[in-house]
């Protein structure tokens, strides 16, 4: 169950149309490394996580994310807001425009639609934590090549916040694959422990 | 939207700030107590900043967890229109 609050996480306030970074933008909102990929990932590989430590992470974060998501697209409409038909041409945005008028979709920056093929769950805690860490730094590198293509503060600002979460975010995932490793070790022991009857069965 | 309601929506993201770092920092280190004090006193903090701007501006969260009769909640602005 999830309630909505009626507020964004951070608050968001293009006043002016920028239909360049609108494109742009659209990488974070339907792109491989993008807030839905990751919220999405989040949430389906929750359930197969061992701990509840882990968990409570996998699930807290995937929460967030959608709150993300929501920002990017928050970004996404106020830069295509009251746009003219030039800007849009200008900024290559003409093919997106004819299949969505100003319509926020799930598209990359090159107009390629989202895919769960960006995203994997393979019920094994350590593989999937570890593309839990690589997304995170895949997005924060991504938030750093936006931040690179615009001088406009109503859009770097909430980038910036962004981009700081996607460290916090690296760090508490860290702190899980240590956790889960640290379960395997306490398994691998006591199975250790009860190895001596197994090679004496072997040895007969 | 006025000064004073933007100015408490910034209050109340804030203290939520806070409680999501807290939150996800205490799903990894559950046994914390200093952390988890926090983790209560702007858990408190934030509920009344909400009680205090549902009072005067309506309902921030749906599915009956801003008690409302208005039907403020569909008239009410949507956040990316700002």
């Amino acid at each position: 169950m999830w309630i909505y609050e009626k507020k964004l996480q951070y608050p968001v306030r293009i006043c002016k149309p920028d239909t360049r970074m609108a494109k742009l933008l659209m990488t974070q909102y339907g792109g491989p490394d993008s807030e839905l990929a990751a919220g999405t990932r989040y949430l389906t590989q929750r359930f197969s996580m061992p701990d509840d430590r882990v968990r409570a992470t996998v699930n807290d974060i995937g929460t967030e994310e959608l709150a993300h998501w929501e920002m990017i697209g928050t970004m996404i409409y106020q830069c295509m807001r009251g746009a003219s038909r030039e800007d849009i041409k200008a900024a290559g945005l003409d093919g997106y425009y004819t299949i969505h008028d100003c319509g926020v979709f799930p598209v990359d920056a090159n107009g390629v639609p989202f895919t769960t093929a960006y995203i994997q769950c393979t019920g094994d805690p350590i593989a999937d934590l570890h593309e839990d860490l690589a997304a995170e730094q895949k997005a924060r590198a991504t938030y750093e090549h936006l931040i690179n293509m615009t001088d406009n503060p109503d859009i770097i600002d909430p980038l910036r916040f962004l981009r700081q979460r996607e460290v916090v975010h690296f760090q508490r995932f860290g702190e899980c694959l240590s956790i889960v490793q640290q379960i395997m070790c306490n398994k691998h022991a006591m199975s250790n422990a009860a190895a001596p009857y197994s090679r004496s069965a072997y040895s007969k | 939207m006025d000064m004073t309601q933007n100015a408490l929506l910034m209050k109340i993201s804030e203290a939520e700030f806070v409680c999501v770092e807290l939150n996800l920092y205490l799903n990894t280190h559950p046994d914390d107590e200093d952390a988890q004090a926090d983790y209560y006193s702007y858990s408190v903090k934030l509920r009344n900043l909400i009680e205090r701007y549902e009072e005067a501006y309506g309902p921030l969260k749906n599915f009956g967890h801003s008690p409302t009769m208005t039907g403020e909640w569909a008239r009410s602005r949507w956040p990316w229109e700002v």
